[in-house]
């Protein structure tokens, strides 16, 4: 009896124990983890995609050219169409196949977008995005095959299953926000669209360097064969785009291999680069110099791009939906409220 | 595989589960599979070199055991015919194969040692000479150095060498033999444990004991702290100061002597420290390597208290055959006829100890570096030992013994004269070490130490904070180890005060440790040895 009552009793100090440490390093993980949607906001996006409702007709994948250059808000309003960008930093070809895996979970968009900016990286880039594009993901089998694909020689698989692990030092860098953000951040993009309003006309854009071998890698084939042969498996409109932007250069032997890929497996390309018909204009729609656009010229290139999409695929208008049309309505208001704030900020620079 | 990463973390979580689920009887085999998988972890090209030395060590030593066997059984069966003279004769000649065997095990096995360690390292001097003569020099070779080959090699050859005094018999089983040499935990940085110490410990089963294991897990705990929150930020402005002699020179020569102190004592007693902490949770006790060393008094006393395992090896495999061998004894009886009963009584230890240094030197390194650094510390013994009566009298004169400001005088002049000894580990050539310790009277910058100078070198100020806060509590912990085990004190605390205590420990590691991205976390200094 007495026995009984001393393994009770180191029971249940044990499982006390176990659970008062749990805590404290969730706690402590909380608190240490980066707050994008007060820093770098561009790893904030990926993970807000899961607080929309899952009924897209389309989604776009891709890097900054996609979250920085397209407003869904204008698909919306102007064509019916209900777009999420499920967008980051530098994002590279077998993230956006995860990205899209991971989606296709959730919901079958009508089509997909990818962005084939990416189709010249080969290998692992940099820690920083990875953790951008890879972090804001939920658990699942795409995650942790994401993840995999991902790391740099110098990351571990622990440190993303732990992120206590990667960010035990940021102790000493803490500020207020790391505190009030520690349950829940704050929403930085409009359905993945991440609004920018300065103008910095391009100049002097440079040429691209002659390259000593144009042609993509065996493993961005191959994850852009495997994105081809989902989309074609769950009876998904797929389109691989070059969004417009002046830099980095996009090589006319790049543009050659898509155009022969696409022609192959009998998907679209659009290639948007120095495309007139868009109605650019690189002097007053970009906020960068050429590498991406502000708002005014995300609107100008998304009408264009609504345009494209009615035109070549029929994409479906979903204004008659009142679930969506309510949504989109809330959405417009924080959209220009936004857009109006960041117009005073900048005039106040 | 280190001991500082996740995979040996869930190595040891496997092995730890396997080896309490399997009956006591093959524990054994569990530690000797997880060894080796271990090893494997290091390159499968080196698996080799670790299981030669373990078959070749094992034959000898069995060999010498039959010889016995043989020996004994001859003198029984003819115990009535043999005269005492043939028996004699019959003894030296069992005695002169047992002999053989060893030495040709010994020879064979050190022989291994030498040429993956050393080989470049003769190349280099041999080249020096050519050139000197303006011949033609000769290439360097490209050889692999198995992990950890001086500790499991010094290890083996004990057991040979105990086998041979008869101080214990021969293992039967290779197999266990095989465990004893790999046994996972004092692969790579030892101790360098006898079969003695191990046998029991290693091959008897062993039952789930809570309070083995948590002791276990907190050595490994304490160990980590020492590695990762110390040794592995200290690292950082170290490498910053040696890798640039020209900047960092004068004053900042005495701060390398106080960080490398303390990043080497962190970093080779922490691992020390997981390595017995591990050999704990699965009942096998290895043999200490630290007895707070930075509090010795002399220099004797911290060799008696630094890297112990090492010391005793070398007392009882080099010092004593040397000088109790007939050349010596013949010198020693020369000497003392000849030079007089003082000299002549010193003379063998003198050459004794020479040897013990010299090889101590060479096998922390192939450098002159190293042969330098060894036979400093030869004579700095040496001079100690020979002004003894002159302390004595002064001790007496002015009345200092157990005065504990006299105390603190003789533990600082022996950390810094270590220090100063160690240095030569720091720099690459022995000139360049002599250059830097001499820019220390003439370069005169000692305003580095106050002006700031000192964040410049890779530490901020709170690495400053933590690394004062983690030396702190190593003192404490030594200053409290004087008074027995400080985990048994622990223990004896209510449940609250140990969660919190063990608690604290773990979160200390876990976030101020430099580990991960962003650190460039070292090996342990010992791995390569």
């Amino acid at each position: 009896m007495k026995h009984i009552r001393i393994l009770r009793r180191r029971i249940l100090r044990f499982t006390v124990s176990a659970i008062v440490i749990c805590l404290l390093l969730f706690l402590l993980q909380r608190l240490l983890m980066p707050k994008y949607s007060v820093g770098t906001q561009d790893g904030a996006m990926i993970a807000e995609y899961y607080n929309d409702a899952p009924k897209h007709n389309l989604v776009i994948i891709g890097d900054s050219e996609m979250y920085e250059n397209i407003s869904p808000l204008v698909l919306w309003e102007n064509y019916g169409i209900n777009c999420y960008i499920r967008g980051s930093a530098q994002q590279l070809i077998w993230q956006s196949y995860y990205l899209l895996e991971d989606t296709l979970r959730y919901e079958t968009p009508e089509a997909v977008i990818i962005n084939i900016t990416s189709m010249q990286y080969g290998e692992p880039q940099r820690e920083s995005y990875n953790r951008m594009t890879l972090e804001g993901m939920r658990w699942s089998t795409s995650k942790v095959k994401a993840i995999f694909a991902s790391m740099t020689e110098e990351e571990s698989f622990w440190d993303y299953v732990f992120p206590l692990l990667r960010y035990h030092s940021r102790w000493n860098d803490l500020t207020e926000d790391d505190f009030r953000l520690m349950f829940s951040e704050e929403k930085v993009s409009l359905n993945g669209y991440m609004m920018q309003v300065g103008v910095k006309p391009a100049e002097n854009v440079p040429e691209g360097r002659p390259l000593a071998d144009y042609t993509f890698s065996d493993v961005s084939y191959q994850y852009l064969d495997k994105i081809t042969k989902l989309c074609k498996e769950h009876d998904v409109e797929l389109i691989l785009m070059k969004s417009p932007s002046l830099y980095p250069y996009w090589y006319e032997e790049w543009d050659a291999q898509l155009k022969t890929y696409a022609a192959e497996h009998e998907i679209r390309y659009l290639n948007c680069v120095n495309n007139d018909e868009i109605g650019l204009n690189f002097q007053t729609d970009t906020f960068d110099g050429g590498l991406h656009l502000n708002v005014a010229g995300a609107e100008i290139y998304s009408n264009f791009l609504g345009r494209w999409l009615q035109n070549e695929i029929e994409i479906s208008d979903l204004r008659d939906d009142g679930e969506l049309v309510q949504a989109w309505n809330s959405k417009a208001a924080d959209y220009e409220e936004k857009k109006s704030e960041k117009y005073r900020e900048l005039s106040e620079q | 595989m280190q001991f500082v990463s996740y995979s040996f973390l869930l190595f040891l979580a496997v092995v730890f589960i396997i080896y309490y689920l399997v009956p006591g009887r093959f524990q054994w085999m569990v530690l000797l599979v997880a060894s080796y998988v271990f090893y494997l972890f290091s390159g499968p090209k080196y698996l080799i070199y670790i299981m030669v030395t373990t078959f070749t060590t094992w034959l000898a030593a069995r060999q010498i055991d039959k010889l016995k066997k043989q020996q004994a059984d001859y003198l029984e069966e003819n115990k009535k015919t043999l005269s005492r003279e043939d028996k004699k004769s019959y003894k030296s000649a069992i005695k002169k194969k047992q002999r053989f065997m060893m030495l040709a095990a010994l020879l064979f096995n050190l022989g291994i040692l030498a040429v993956v360690k050393y080989t470049n390292f003769a190349i280099s001097n041999i080249n020096a000479v050519i050139n000197l003569a303006g011949g033609q020099p000769i290439e360097f070779v490209s050889l692999i150095l198995p992990l950890g080959i001086s500790f499991y090699t010094f290890r083996a050859l004990s057991y040979l060498i105990d086998v041979y005094r008869n101080t214990i018999s021969a293992e039967k089983n290779v197999f266990k033999f095989a465990l004893f040499v790999s046994f996972f935990p004092q692969l790579i940085q030892g101790p360098i444990s006898r079969y003695s110490q191990l046998e029991s410990g290693l091959f008897t089963s062993h039952h789930l004991n809570l309070k083995r294991v948590s002791f276990g897990l907190q050595r490994i705990l304490w160990g980590y702290m020492k590695k990762m929150v110390i040794a592995d930020r200290i690292v950082v402005g170290l490498t910053t100061m040696t890798a640039d002699t020209a900047a960092y020179r004068g004053a900042y020569v005495l701060v390398e002597v106080f960080f490398y102190a303390i990043q080497l004592y962190a970093d080779f007693s922490g691992g020390l420290d997981m390595a017995i902490g591990a050999g704990q949770i699965f009942g096998v006790t290895l043999p200490e390597n630290f007895e707070r060393p930075f509090f010795s008094k002399s220099i004797k006393e911290y060799w008696n208290r630094w890297h112990m395992t090492m010391g005793s090896w070398f007392t009882d495999y080099i010092f004593y055959p040397i000088s109790v061998c007939k050349p010596m004894l013949n010198l020693s009886k020369w000497s003392r006829t000849h030079l007089g009963p003082v000299l002549g009584r010193r003379l063998t230890v003198y050459l004794s100890s020479f040897a013990v240094w010299l090889a101590t030197g060479i096998w922390h390194g192939a450098s002159w570096n190293f042969v330098f650094w060894g036979l400093s510390n030869y004579v700095v013994i040496m001079i100690s030992q020979e002004l003894e009566p002159l302390y004595r009298r002064f001790h007496q004169k002015f009345n200092v013994d157990g005065s504990l400001l006299y105390k603190v005088f003789q533990i600082v002049r022996t950390f810094l004269l270590m220090g100063f000894l160690r240095i030569y580990d720091c720099f690459d050539g022995v000139i360049t070490t002599w250059r830097m310790v001499g820019s220390l009277l003439t370069t005169g910058n000692w305003n580095i130490l106050w002006d700031g100078s000192l964040m410049q070198i890779g530490l901020s100020m709170t690495d400053y904070i933590i690394l004062a806060a983690g030396i702190l509590l190593m003192f404490i912990v030594s200053m409290s180890q004087r008074s027995g085990s400080v985990r048994e004190k622990i223990h004896a605390k209510p449940y609250t005060v140990r969660f919190v205590i063990w608690t604290a420990l773990f979160l200390a590691v876990l976030l101020t440790g430099a580990y991960g991205i962003g650190y460039d976390a070292s090996n342990f200094i010992y791995n390569q040895f």
